[in-house]
């Protein structure tokens, strides 16, 4: 098992070199760069920069050199001295910037991956084990419902609910007052308030398809002999469910872990802006839009080494769960 | 001979029948995944000739019925006398005396009827032809009938949600369809073989699902020419994706090749001499078709709900374009809901489409499924 861990994360590694260097490519593959895109928003206010001044803010910020030479010096700096740069939109250096973004989005993340769980798991199973009733029935038509409507959409409706009719603050996770504030127990209380609605939103989706899923499974499972000898050594119809059929369907549950996060940041990217989100998606566009190439970068390289993480941890928890799955 | 087996030997036509004709009879007895497939059916006829069931010409602005509300048809007259018929009444408008706010009511004593089949504006069939007969028309063009309402420059919802179908349901087949070939293709060399070679495969596809897609779907989308048309443009960035979209695809098929490849029936053509392009696209790869199947019609949907989203961030089609996604940027915010919520009705056409879609990739994968019974 260690082993198996120790290649994987030594795998990571080019990887990682791999994604980060695509990142890079990516950002600059659009015609211009930042300078480009600032002297566009000084001659929107009518304030013109002439060529001289230009190409010393290109010496500055190091556009001028080529790519290559860029990517080797940003990834030193993030080797040698965990520095990510400076992002130059914001003037200040990047990872100023996004620690408290990406924090947010992994809290974000890891409650709706609860509430997904704690609402799809229980409700997958009543499904195939009243299999063709009304509940399931109902089930069914909330989860491909569910399915359906564009997150966005919800987001708005639900926003237009909590506003209108309960007479909510919706919108950010944060109150006006604790917005600016550092971190304190009324301000979690405060984040606890906001949190649901995007929590919701963003589950309801994944609920949905781990419905289904969970259904398929356990109805593949039900009728195995297995089942049947449980049920026939006496063992209570809720213990046996525990204890066999459903181990071996929660398979998927645990694959969902490694997608999490990618679908998360860029899944969410819209329902982020319709709610005005503090979390990394908005300013990963933002970044992306105005080319600030190591604020988006540092975003796209954390991202990625979130989501191998993740698989990595989906792995090893399928091998635990799952009896017939073993790590050579 | 099919026929003569089904009436003479009832009991054991299942024994004769075809792979497909199975799967047909299991998919008949899902009722929701039949009336899911009239459902795909129809969307997919008003995609192919917009213009036939659109009403008023969908780029058409009209200053005098800016955010007009919906209006219904009616079929039974009973102002003086009884008669039946398609008809409806033009909204006449009036202001709040204190607050000046637009109220629009009904004026039943205009009523204009509808002509089935009449004629209308001139649209373009697939670009081969031109035709201005419509399914209905107003028989009175002074008054325009706005089943959905209007929006913000006056222009049909009704008519611009049948137009935006078009590009709707169509824009990311060809990916869809690229990235089904390499997940398949990729993913069964991956688990047909294993090893080494399956152990590189596996960090690729690692790679690639960690890649997040919206910075590429912005590089790509600044990066690509800029005089081509929208729509062209927003093709080839769905074509692009489509490279990264195999991936969860290869993963699945990989399992299914890896746990087969043991399987009796496989050593068996094996050993019979049969080549390894045979084995696997003749005996391996119809034990998976049902799921093939299922993740095609599940795709579909997906690329609906992609488009809708990137365009309503202003990533994805950019007007004068009509696609659905284009249309719902107008109802953005939650003042629109209050104000207009009939501009949601872009937002309801999605919805059922994708619900169609999901329903009938459903009843698919159930009726393919040898092992269901």
């Amino acid at each position: 098992m260690l082993r198996f861990i120790a290649k994987r994360l030594f795998w990571m590694i080019p990887s990682l070199f791999a994604v980060s260097f695509l990142a890079f490519v990516l950002i600059q593959l659009p015609p211009g760069d930042y300078v480009t895109t600032y002297i566009a928003t000084l001659a929107a206010s009518n304030e013109v920069i002439d060529q001289n001044t230009a190409a010393q803010l290109r010496e500055r910020f190091g556009l001028d050199q080529p790519m290559i030479i860029q990517y080797i010096k940003w990834m030193w700096g993030i080797i040698t001295r965990g520095d990510f740069g400076m992002s130059f939109e914001w003037q200040q250096p990047v990872s100023g910037l996004i620690w408290e973004r990406m924090a947010l989005t992994l809290a974000l993340a890891i409650a709706s991956l609860i509430a997904t769980w704690a609402i799809a798991l229980p409700i997958g199973v009543f499904s195939a084990v009243r299999k063709y009733s009304i509940g399931d029935y109902a089930f069914t038509v909330f989860s491909f419902l569910g399915l359906s409507i564009p997150s966005f959409l919800l987001a708005l409706v639900l926003m237009y609910v909590a506003a209108v009719e309960f007479g909510q603050d919706v919108g950010g996770l944060f109150s006006h007052e604790y917005e600016a504030a550092p971190w304190s127990i009324a301000k979690m209380i405060d984040l606890m308030k906001h949190i649901w609605l995007p929590v919701i939103i963003l589950a309801v989706s994944s609920t949905a398809s781990l419905i289904r899923v969970m259904r398929a499974n356990m109805l593949d499972e039900l009728p195995k002999p297995y089942v049947t000898t449980a049920r026939a050594k006496g063992l209570s119809e809720f213990r046996l469910l525990v204890k066999y059929p459903m181990r071996i369907a929660l398979n998927p549950f645990i694959s969902t872990i490694a997608w999490l996060l990618p679908n998360l940041i860029s899944g969410s990217v819209v329902v982020a802006i319709v709610l005005n989100l503090p979390t990394a998606a908005p300013l990963l566009l933002q970044s992306l839009m105005a080319q600030d190439m190591y604020l988006a970068g540092a975003f796209v390289l954390l991202i990625c080494a979130l989501t191998l993480i993740g698989s990595l941890i989906s792995d090893v928890l399928l091998a635990l769960v799952d009896p017939r799955i073993r790590l050579e | 001979m099919a026929d003569i087996a089904i009436t003479s030997v009832q009991p054991d036509r299942a024994a004769i029948a075809s792979q497909w004709q199975l799967i047909w009879w299991a998919f008949k007895r899902h009722r929701l995944a039949m009336i899911s497939l009239f459902v795909t059916i129809a969307m997919y006829i008003v995609a192919l000739v917009p213009g036939f069931f659109a009403i008023n010409d969908p780029t058409a602005q009209n200053a005098r019925a800016t955010f007009y509300p919906p209006q219904g048809i009616h079929f039974i007259d009973t102002t003086n006398g009884f008669s039946l018929g398609l008809f409806y009444y033009p909204l006449k408008l009036t202001r709040d005396p204190q607050t000046l706010a637009a109220i629009y009511k009904e004026d039943t004593t205009k009523k204009v009827p509808l002509a089935l089949f009449g004629r209308g504006y001139e649209y373009s069939v697939l670009g081969l032809f031109t035709s201005d007969i419509h399914l209905i028309a107003t028989t009175d063009k002074t008054k325009p009938l706005f089943l959905f309402g209007a929006d913000r420059l006056g222009r049909d919802v009704y008519s611009r949600v049948v137009q935006g179908a078009q590009i709707s349901l169509s824009i990311g087949l060809v990916g869809v369809f690229i990235s089904l070939l390499l997940g398949i293709v990729l993913g069964g060399i991956s688990g047909y073989y294993g090893g080494k070679l399956d152990f590189v495969m596996q960090r690729v596809i690692d790679f690639v699902l960690s890649l997040p897609t919206i910075p590429i779907w912005l590089a790509l989308a600044a990066a690509l020419p800029q005089n081509w048309p929208a729509t062209l443009q927003y093709m080839m960035i769905t074509i692009i994706l489509s490279f990264t979209g195999w991936a969860q695809l290869a993963r699945v098929v990989r399992g299914r090749f890896l746990s087969l490849r043991t399987e009796e029936f496989v050593s068996a053509a094996r050993l019979d001499g049969v080549s390894e392009g045979r084995i696997i696209f003749r005996h391996m790869l119809p034990s998976f078709s049902s799921h093939i199947i299922a993740s095609v019609t599940l795709a579909v949907p997906a690329m609906i709900l992609a488009e809708t989203s990137l365009s309503f961030l202003g990533l994805g089609l950019q007007p004068p374009t009509i696609s659905w996604g284009v249309l719902l940027r107008e109802a953005q915010n939650i003042r629109s809901i209050a104000t207009a919520p009939w501009l949601f009705m872009p937002g309801v056409a999605v919805v059922i489409a994708v619900m169609a879609l999901n329903l009938l990739g459903d009843g698919l994968r159930d009726a393919a499924d040898p092992y269901n019974k």
